[in-house]
């Protein structure tokens, strides 16, 4: 491990001064993939700036422009979060995503938007010995043709077949909750479907944001439609295990019909995959399975799979209308 | 680089230098000697370097020491009052909760931490009301307790020594 001077930050300004005149600077927040990456090698920073004991807030209501929102402090723990009252009763999307994540212990000591920043669990990325374009670029990748098990099959490019592992992140973007930040130039509001990026030929970016920009809330909009909603997630073991996929789905009927549906998935792409052609094709019209499967057909029809991953579009088509459906029979209930 | 932390460790204060990569778990065992807390895979995947840090059940392998300066410790080890273990401790006795026993100091902070969740109200994965009080099923222990592993596979007798210990 690399020997790097330690800084508890005593202000957010100070903490983005320290690592954006850094390149070699890292946060530090609840420390569970960093710590892990310090040890395998993966990271290397000279400087770990702490903001974990930083005052971001816990969680509140507040009124936005376009109505209520929810207010999550960025180092509110994943364990916290999921016990709020508004979380639960509100936003049970989020709930489920936090605790279908990690283990008791791990939702302890996770926060919000460290969360939100964790890194792909391939594991050529976490193995310094392999080529691997995310964590050194231009070396070559070797998930492609390699162990491919967890590898997207949406939006993926020819240097990096890696997914992003966070299912907070998936709920987030079926509500629409907007990530604040902190930068140079001072405080940005980044809506969550820009947050994460696609591969690209830039693998070795995982979000929009600068060196030094830093996570400091995460707003969720406390509409009607996410009252009605919920997250599954499938995997290879039935508890502290990364998604094979997962979904994130809210839903509003008016009989039969679906008012309003929000669609995203996890395990899929480099980003949470907020599914809007599926979410077009479903509203307006009768849900049923049939209705379902043609709307995930429509979103993975840019599919691009492999031996390894063809799996993912029946689990994944199978999932969402599991999920649809269970909602509906919620609602009518 | 070297950083000055004070810890308080079963209700011992330690004032110690640190390399600042040191983890939490390596200066309870190297420095301190606190041998409780083991390391297993030292990577969040198993479970047996857990503790109660600042009241809440924690892994000490992916935590850096200097960032838990001022804080409260409680191994296993500090969990017994005087002679009479702690009911959970009793529990994993009464019921064979483990074999080799490596695991167990990590199972044993783990459930009472667990224990302390669900008397908050906190849900789990398989809890079908998020706004209910839970239950403390046997699906609901389990999942619960999914982060420690045992691999002599004790977990019939940590599922009873828990349920013993929640209804204590």
């Amino acid at each position: 491990m690399r020997a790097a001077e330690y800084v508890r930050a005593s202000s957010a300004e100070e903490a983005v001064g320290l690592v954006a005149g850094n390149p070699d600077a890292a946060f530090l927040g609840g420390g569970t993939n960093l710590v892990d990456h310090l040890k395998l090698g993966v990271a290397r920073p000279d400087l770990l700036v702490d903001v974990r004991r930083l005052p971001f807030g816990g969680v509140e209501q507040q009124d936005g422009p376009d109505g209520p929102v929810l207010r999550i402090g960025a180092g509110v723990p994943n364990s916290d979060l999921a016990a709020d009252p508004v979380v639960r009763g509100r936003l049970p999307v989020l709930a489920r995503a936090l605790l279908a994540g990690a283990s008791g212990q791990i939702r302890h000591q996770a926060t919000t938007g460290g969360n939100l920043l964790q890194r792909t669990r391939c594991v050529y990325f976490q193995d310094v010995t392999t080529p691997c374009n995310k964590r050194e670029p231009g070396s070559g990748c070797s998930a492609a043709g390699g162990y491919g098990r967890y590898n997207a099959i949406l939006g993926a490019s020819e240097t990096c077949v890696a997914t992003h592992p966070s299912d907070l992140a998936v709920a987030l973007a079926a509500l629409d909750a907007v990530v604040v930040t902190l930068g140079t130039d001072g405080e940005r509001r980044v809506p969550m479907a820009d947050l994460h990026r696609l591969p690209e030929d830039a693998p070795e970016r995982d979000t929009t944001l600068a060196h030094g920009e830093l996570v400091t809330a995460v707003e969720v909009p406390l509409t009607d439609v996410a009252r009605r909603s919920t997250y599954t997630k499938v995997r290879d073991r039935a508890s502290y295990a990364f998604a094979l996929v997962s979904v994130a789905a809210a839903l509003d009927l008016d009989g039969d019909t679906v008012r309003e549906v929000r669609l995203a998935w996890g395990g899929v792409a480099h980003k949470p995959w907020r599914a809007r052609r599926a979410e077009e094709a479903l509203t307006g019209a009768v849900l049923d399975e049939a209705g379902i499967e043609a709307a995930v057909a429509a979103e993975l029809s840019d599919a691009v799979t492999d031996d390894q991953t063809a799996y993912k579009v029946p689990m994944l088509t199978g999932a969402t209308v599991q999920t649809l459906l269970d909602l509906a029979a919620e609602e009518t209930a | 680089m070297d950083a000055s932390i004070r810890l308080t460790v079963d209700g011992t204060e330690h004032v110690l230098d640190v390399d600042t990569r040191t983890t939490l778990l390596d200066a309870l065992r190297e420095r301190l000697g606190v041998t409780s807390a083991k390391k297993g895979c030292d990577h969040g995947q198993c479970g047996s370097c857990t503790v109660l840090l600042d009241g809440r059940r924690h892994l000490t392998c992916l935590a850096l020491a200097v960032a838990y300066d001022g804080s409260e410790v409680v191994t296993a080890s500090g969990l017994a009052d005087g002679e009479d273990l702690h009911p959970v401790q009793q529990a994993f006795l009464d019921h064979d909760g483990y074999q080799c026993g490596y695991c167990t100091p990590g199972q044993v902070c783990s459930v009472v931490g667990m224990l302390d969740e669900v008397k908050q109200g906190h849900a789990s994965h398989v809890t079908e009301d998020l706004e209910a009080e839970p239950d403390l099923t046997d699906d609901e222990i389990r999942e619960r307790l999914s982060g420690n592993l045992c691999r002599c596979g004790a977990y019939r007798g940590i599922l009873a020594a828990t349920r013993q210990a929640a209804t204590s």
